[in-house]
């Protein structure tokens, strides 16, 4: 899942598209931003979540942030990993570290992400405010 | 670091030694009887001493140094206080004891219930709570009962992302669901968004006042106005009231209940020095659900009543913390109306002089005047490579405590700073110098902050190993259970 095959958010979450299958993780910024993660919590097999909402938690050392889902839908399967070992995360956020897998509803959520080149454009302006 | 306690002790000596047992032994039930040594140090008095000295001369508190933990509020704590908690009438007393023996306890405790009234507009308070937090989930039990009893349900708590972190935590443990209300650009709710999130199901608004980012909200009248359209009530994290006392009255603002930090706001103790008070005010429709028992005054006798129907029952046991009680009562008498009001005033005026120094070489936040903390982002420094957390560190060895950091979470990098009223220009003047030399060295030198500290008792911890496979029990005092 090689971050210039995904799509980004806002909210520095990555999708990678498998058919109607998104798999979901956090980008390498953002693992970065985070520093060293020591907890995550995130939802049950099964359950429905909606474009843009909190769905699980990620706690690192000194700040706490949420999980934002990209797209809607069904979440299929969760990497139990890093649930276990959160240092994958930080190690390898876009191969082993990914989060969960989401049946799509509506694929066409996925036209307001942002493309590789766009987010790399979004993180420059990040860093010049 | 140094040696423990358990590690120091050998076999045969003692600090103390027991007469022969001249008593008869009785039948003991021994129905969990101990399995073997309870392990205690073997250690000489003289030893167990050097011992204690020794920790004590590395640690840190307020009679070392500046403290500026925002939102900690660690102010000078007057030894008065703490002579007068220790007066053998109130430290000597047991919460069994007749109510004909304590009438000089329950008086305090009543006096103290009508000063922190006049001090915050409230109708009501109750001493019991033991902390902040326990204030906070105090509190929604009273919100959570009052809905309850008129038949209202109602499970939605707003909480401005400003808020304390406990509060969005108290929410949830009281079974209410947390709500987060984003603030506008100037760090403050919008009357808008937050009429828009107010509903039938909205039972409480529970913000901070002034907010994590030291700023009062502006349009306080006209956010209870909205909360109070909408049915529901307005709790205020009264923790930083250190910044209105004598200035403004929560329950004139139609706040319908809060809680105040003795041990923040009226100078008694805590952080490892002495436990915590979190007093809750009600106004008047809500002080029959008040936590009992009740101290009440009956023709100059005073007493303890638990016939309270409405009441949301003990939240403690007996009455809280009692010689905290005493310190903030002290305290509170000590200063007068007058001298609570400087105080809050000299908060806010050696915040907004802090400020405008580290504001030299550190953004603020949110600039403009802020009440008795600001928050500074070290964000600045990130193109050295270098972090909060570095800066942080090498505070220690400047030999001051670093702020506190990484909070509120809606400033990046953040340096929450409360310099408190109780430092002198010299002391904030130094505090600032020692931020703007670190400003310098992450520029000229960053390797240096990020080995920082260097002259600690111990370098810097491995916090993510600490958090993720944390060692509770030091290995040679566990036993197997």
């Amino acid at each position: 899942m090689v971050p210039e095959d995904c799509l980004f958010t806002k909210e520095h979450e990555w999708v990678y598209r498998e058919g109607d299958v998104a798999v979901i993780g956090i980008s390498e910024y953002a693992s970065t931003e985070l520093g060293d993660i020591v907890y995550i919590e995130l939802p049950e097999a099964g359950a429905a979540v909606q474009q843009m909402d909190p769905i699980g938690t990620i706690e690192a050392v000194k700040t706490v942030a949420e999980l934002f889902s990209p797209v809607s839908g069904e979440v299929i399967e969760i990497n139990q990993a890093i649930v276990d070992h959160p240092e994958i995360v930080n190690r390898d956020p876009h191969d082993e570290g990914w989060f969960i897998k989401v049946r799509m509803s509506d694929s066409s959520e996925l036209d307001v992400l942002f493309s590789h080149d766009e987010y790399q454009e979004y993180l420059g302006e990040q860093e010049d405010d | 670091m140094s040696a423990t306690i358990f590690e120091k002790g050998m076999n045969g000596r003692s600090g103390s030694y027991l007469p022969p047992n001249d008593c008869p032994v009785g039948d003991l039930d021994l129905a969990a009887p101990r399995r073997g040594e309870i392990g205690l140090p073997r250690i000489g008095e003289q030893d167990l001493i050097r011992h204690y000295v020794e920790l004590a001369g590395k640690n840190y508190h307020i009679d070392k140094g500046m403290y500026p933990l925002g939102s900690c509020t660690m102010k000078y704590n007057p030894v008065i206080n703490e002579e007068l908690a220790r007066l053998p009438g109130f430290a000597g007393l047991h919460p069994a004891q007749d109510e004909a023996d304590v009438q000089g306890a329950l008086e305090l405790m009543h006096r103290l219930e009508r000063d922190l009234c006049e001090i915050t507009g409230m109708s009501a308070f109750s001493l019991q709570p033991v902390a902040g937090a326990h204030g906070e989930l105090t509190g929604m039990m009273i919100a959570r009962d009052w809905f309850r009893r008129r038949a209202e349900k109602r499970t939605t708590v707003l909480v401005p992302d400003s808020a304390h972190g406990t509060n969005p935590a108290s929410v949830a443990i009281c079974g209410f669901t947390p709500k987060t209300i984003p603030s506008n650009d100037r760090g403050l709710i919008d009357p808008g968004a937050l009429a828009a999130a107010c509903g039938d199901d909205t039972a409480v608004l529970m913000l901070t006042l002034p907010n994590t980012l030291g700023l009062f909200e502006r349009g306080i009248e006209r956010i209870v106005e909205i909360v109070h359209g909408a049915g529901a009530l307005v709790y205020m994290d009264g923790a930083n009231m250190n910044a209105l006392l004598g200035i403004v009255r929560p329950g004139a603002i139609g706040i319908d209940i809060m809680h105040v930090n003795l041990h923040k706001t009226f100078a008694t103790p805590h952080g490892g020095g002495g436990p915590g008070s979190g007093p809750v005010g009600v106004r008047e429709h809500l002080a029959g659900l008040l936590p009992v028992p009740r101290v009440v005054e009956s023709g100059g006798r005073y007493s303890l009543s638990d016939d309270r129907p409405e009441t949301i029952g003990p939240v403690h046991s007996w009455y809280g913390n009692f010689n905290v009680l005493v310190k903030a009562y002290a305290y509170i008498r000590s200063l007068g109306g007058e001298g609570l009001r400087e105080a809050a005033e000299n908060a806010i005026i050696n915040a907004n002089y802090l400020m405008k120094l580290v504001s030299e070489r550190y953004e603020i936040a949110y600039p403009g005047p802020c009440m008795h903390e600001f928050v500074a982002s070290g964000s600045g420094l990130k193109r050295f490579g270098v972090r909060t957390t570095d800066v942080a560190k090498r505070l220690l060895d400047y030999g001051l405590h670093a702020p506190t950091v990484y909070f509120p979470l809606i400033v990046e990098e953040a340096l929450m700073i409360e310099p408190v009223e109780t430092e002198k220009k010299e002391t904030l003047d130094h505090f600032a110098g020692a931020l703007s030399a670190i400003a310098r060295e992450a520029q000229e030198d960053p390797d240096l902050l990020h080995k920082a500290p260097v002259t600690t008792p111990v370098r810097r911890l491995d916090e993510a190993s600490a958090a993720r496979s944390p060692q509770l029990c030091w290995p040679g005092g566990c036993r197997e259970p």
